[in-house]
């Protein structure tokens, strides 16, 4: 279980990006955080990985508080999280396939289960064939997408996805948000940061909705709304 | 996952990333080589001057000169008595009739010399005891020793050999240079290790956005540090070998010049043939040393995230 308890986050005194945030997430759940440019939706997701810390309150994953692990020991929790980064953050001197393995070699996968898994995951992405390409040679979609594969790639937990369809057509898209759906089924617990009002009118799953850093709804089957 | 994988996985990454920043590589690896080098060469410069100082000092002595006939129970006693001051580093007797043989040989080649000589009918060479002090600046002391009355009617003559002061001031510069050009080294060495450290750092440090993402997506701190470690390794590997395999026929190509120049008879290449495995592996000890803990350092910082 996830849980934000009244998180704070002043970058400096023209940026308050969030202000007691409290939140909930069960597992297996499918949360979209909705909200405009600039409503603290990636500062949220940067919380729950410990990218940044909170000004005040704290943030939880089964109950361990997420910043009070020290530096070393946050590769453990970070493992249980796969992210979706809004700027993708591939390794920009590996190839897709190389990516997207190397999230496995974190997870302590097998020699076998990443040769068996990262073609199939590329696949599931519709990148089989750029498996080969750096960073460099894909598209900003594409880019998209092998950092969708990495995420999924080692069977995280939770899957943290922040505007993973931005730079898709609207076809893909569909296909990304599917996949999440039917990973979601399978038992993963997802949060999907966007501004897709189609997406979000169209899944009927929960919304949290972010305006300058305050919740300003929280709905079951929300719509989006701003 | 078991040590060896995590070890196979880290090694694997490591060479990759060394072949694909070939440039970078090869940059690196050229400054680690020149810093191996320069301590190389301090190395081979003391070995030089040392042994220069050894041979100034060796060349002076005291010799003393018997009057003729002197008893060699005499002389035996005088040696003693020579022998027994610390300042005293060897003494060496030598007889009238080696003194001859010794002239003999050197002048071979001068039948003029040999004739006269022949023709004196006796050994006009006197017995000599020759001592060498344990510093150049005691030399003094050894003389006045044996100006005194009691050996008065014994000896000859006491002398310095010609150039002693020469040698003595010439010894206590070099001796002064050496002491200046251990600290020069020091500075030196500590300027190309910095200079070694910061060519690794700034390598990093291009990677330094990497090291963060490896960081968000999970990965350990050995994990991620690996690599590095192994491509520092690697630069201070290869650099220690092409330092060697351009010092050896430098050194070849020097020594005789060097050896000819200071008449000192102190055969650098011999010296580095016959030291070659202890200054590889110093230099691979320096090379590894230097790029691993560069690499770690460097790492270090960029694992804050
Ligand atoms: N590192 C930072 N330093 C200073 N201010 C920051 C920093 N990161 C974000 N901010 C500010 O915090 C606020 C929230 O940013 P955040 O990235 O969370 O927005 P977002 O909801 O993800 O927006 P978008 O939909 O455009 O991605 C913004 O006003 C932003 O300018
Ligand atoms: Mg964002």
């Amino acid at each position: 279980m996830i849980k934000f308890d009244n998180v704070s986050k002043i970058y400096n005194e023209h940026a308050v990006a969030l202000e007691g945030v409290s939140l909930e997430i069960q597992p297996g759940e499918f949360v979209s955080i909705v909200g405009q440019s600039g409503a603290g939706k990636s500062t949220l997701l940067k919380m729950l990985i410990a990218e940044e810390k909170p000004s005040a309150g704290r943030v939880f994953l089964d109950s361990i508080d997420v910043h009070q692990i020290p530096l070393a020991k946050l590769s453990i929790l970070r493992r249980r999280i796969g992210t979706v980064f809004q700027d993708f953050r591939l390794l920009a001197e590996r190839t897709a396939h190389e990516n997207v393995a190397f999230a496995m070699e974190v997870a302590a996968a097998t020699n076998e289960e990443i040769e068996r898994d990262v073609p199939k995951v590329l696949e599931l992405v519709g990148l089989k064939d750029k498996a080969g390409n750096f960073p460099r040679e894909l598209s900003g979609g594409e880019k998209q997408r092998v950092a969708l594969a990495r995420a999924l790639a080692h069977r995280p937990d939770i899957i943290m996805a922040d505007e993973p369809t931005g730079n898709l057509d609207p076809l893909n898209t569909w296909d990304i948000i599917r996949l999440l759906m039917k990973i979601n089924d399978l038992g993963t617990t997802v949060i999907l940061a966007t501004h897709d009002r189609e997406i979000i009118n169209t899944i009927e799953r929960r919304v949290v909705s972010l305006d300058r850093g305050r919740v300003v709804r929280d709905e079951a089957r929300g719509r989006y709304i701003l | 996952m078991p040590l060896v994988e995590t070890i196979k996985r880290v090694t694997r990454s490591g060479l990759q990333s060394f072949v694909r920043n070939g440039w970078l590589s090869t940059a690196t690896i050229s400054v680690m080589a020149l810093t191996i080098f320069v301590m190389t060469s301090l190395l081979l410069l003391n070995v030089i001057t040392q042994s220069l100082i050894f041979n100034l000092q060796d060349r002076i002595d005291i010799s003393v000169y018997f009057k003729q006939g002197t008893p060699e129970d005499e002389i035996a006693k005088v040696r003693r008595d020579v022998e027994q001051l610390t300042e005293v580093k060897s003494v060496q007797y030598v007889t009238p009739d080696e003194a001859l043989a010794v002239f003999k040989e050197r002048h071979k080649d001068n039948p003029l010399l040999l004739e006269s000589l022949a023709e004196l009918g006796e050994n006009p060479l006197e017995a000599t005891l020759n001592i060498k002090a344990r510093e150049t600046d005691q030399f003094a002391s050894i003389a006045g020793f044996l100006e005194r009355e009691m050996y008065k009617p014994l000896i000859d003559k006491v002398n310095y050999s010609q150039n002693a002061e020469v040698i003595g001031r010439l010894s206590s510069i070099i001796g002064g240079i050496r002491r200046s050009g251990a600290i020069l080294s020091f500075v030196l060495a500590a300027v190309a290790v910095l200079v070694a450290f910061n060519t690794i750092r700034l390598a990093i440090y291009t990677a330094r956005d990497e090291i963060g993402v490896m960081r968000l997506v999970g990965a350990s701190n050995w994990f991620i540090r690996g690599p590095f470690l192994v491509a520092g390794v690697l630069y201070g590997i290869i650099a220690a070998l092409t330092t060697t395999a351009v010092l050896l026929p430098v050194v070849g190509a020097v020594s005789p010049k060097i050896s000819g120049f200071l008449l000192t008879g102190t055969n650098l290449f011999a010296y580095f043939k016959q030291n070659f495995w202890v200054i590889l592996g110093l230099e691979l000890a320096v090379g590894i040393a230097l790029g691993a803990l560069s690499s770690y350092i460097a790492v270090r910082r960029y694992l804050k995230v």
